[in-house]
């Protein structure tokens, strides 16, 4: 039951990034447009996900702990350092170059679109060349 | 190339996100977040990699059903080159491991619990993709 509960989570998730229109990059990039074709469809789809998102955490916080596991795992990380905005940034423009985020090129694999396996494992470089940095170049620095 | 608004579906689509990140607390709690998801499903091992490889492999089959139920594959456009997929997909993932989070993660998840590093990082990516399209069309003329 608890692993099958992950697989309709990723499912629920999936078919609101394509209903939505995030999967669609040509969508996600006249949404950045605003001087051109401006698409103002992704504020609804952040609108929507906010608030079903907060009301239900509100809800759910009430709990002592979640339904499979003895404790909320809540990210502890409050520093705002050159790391998360230069991170950010770099994120934002490539998502400006391509339209896709993680979460929206991870369910259109299931299209099985040329476009979206060479971005996501163009991705995939990415986040392992920039593991590699921050584990070998970053912690070596800090030591 | 212009796209349509879709105020209705974008919405419906966006609050079937907001149902996913509200599971994910309700029954695991935890953040849904497809940056740590995608990360995590290649670097963790044991039974941290296994919820997060059935969270993909739900994620992946959602264009098969939005097919079954809309009878046609979600509109998934690329309006850009090769190349230009390749560079965006690369700054995607060395953005969002720096960055420690994308939008679902901290657009969503990490700004419904008002974490104020999450806030930092969306504004910040969203400007950056806004100033990005911007120069791509209007400055550099391309696309």
């Amino acid at each position: 039951m608890k692993n099958i509960s992950y697989i309709i989570i990723g499912m629920i998730f999936g078919l609101g990034i394509s209903i939505s229109g995030m999967i669609n990059p040509a969508k996600v990039l006249n949404f950045f447009d605003i001087a051109g074709f401006w698409d103002p469809s992704l504020m609804f789809v952040m609108g929507g996900a906010l608030i079903t998102t907060m009301i239900g955490y509100r809800i759910v916080f009430g709990r002592h702990h979640p339904i499979f596991a003895t404790k909320f795992s809540i990210p502890t990380r409050n520093e705002i350092d050159t790391q998360l905005i230069g991170g950010a940034a770099v994120f934002g423009i490539g998502w400006g170059i391509a339209g896709f985020c993680p979460g929206a090129s991870i369910p259109a694999i299931g299209s099985f679109k040329s476009e979206v396996l060479i971005f996501t494992v163009a991705m995939t470089a990415g986040i392992l060349v920039a593991r590699a940095f921050k584990n070998g170049v970053l912690s070596k620095a800090k030591a | 190339m212009e796209t349509a608004f879709t105020p209705y579906v974008s919405l419906f689509g966006g609050v079937l996100i907001g149902i996913a990140a509200v599971l994910m607390m309700l029954m695991h709690g935890r953040i849904f977040g497809a940056t740590g998801i995608l990360a995590g499903a290649i670097f963790e091992r044991g039974q941290e990699q296994v919820w997060r490889i059935l969270v993909i492999v739900g994620m992946i089959t959602a264009p098969a059903i939005y097919l079954l139920i809309a009878g046609r594959m979600p509109t998934i456009d690329v309006p850009i080159t090769t190349p230009a997929i390749i560079i965006g997909g690369f700054l995607v993932g060395v953005g969002v491991t720096f960055g420690a989070g994308c939008t679902s993660g901290h657009g969503v998840c990490g700004i419904a619990r008002f974490s104020p590093r999450s806030i930092v990082a969306t504004i910040t990516f969203m400007i950056a993709a806004i100033v990005t399209v911007y120069i791509i069309r209007h400055i550099i003329g391309a696309a």
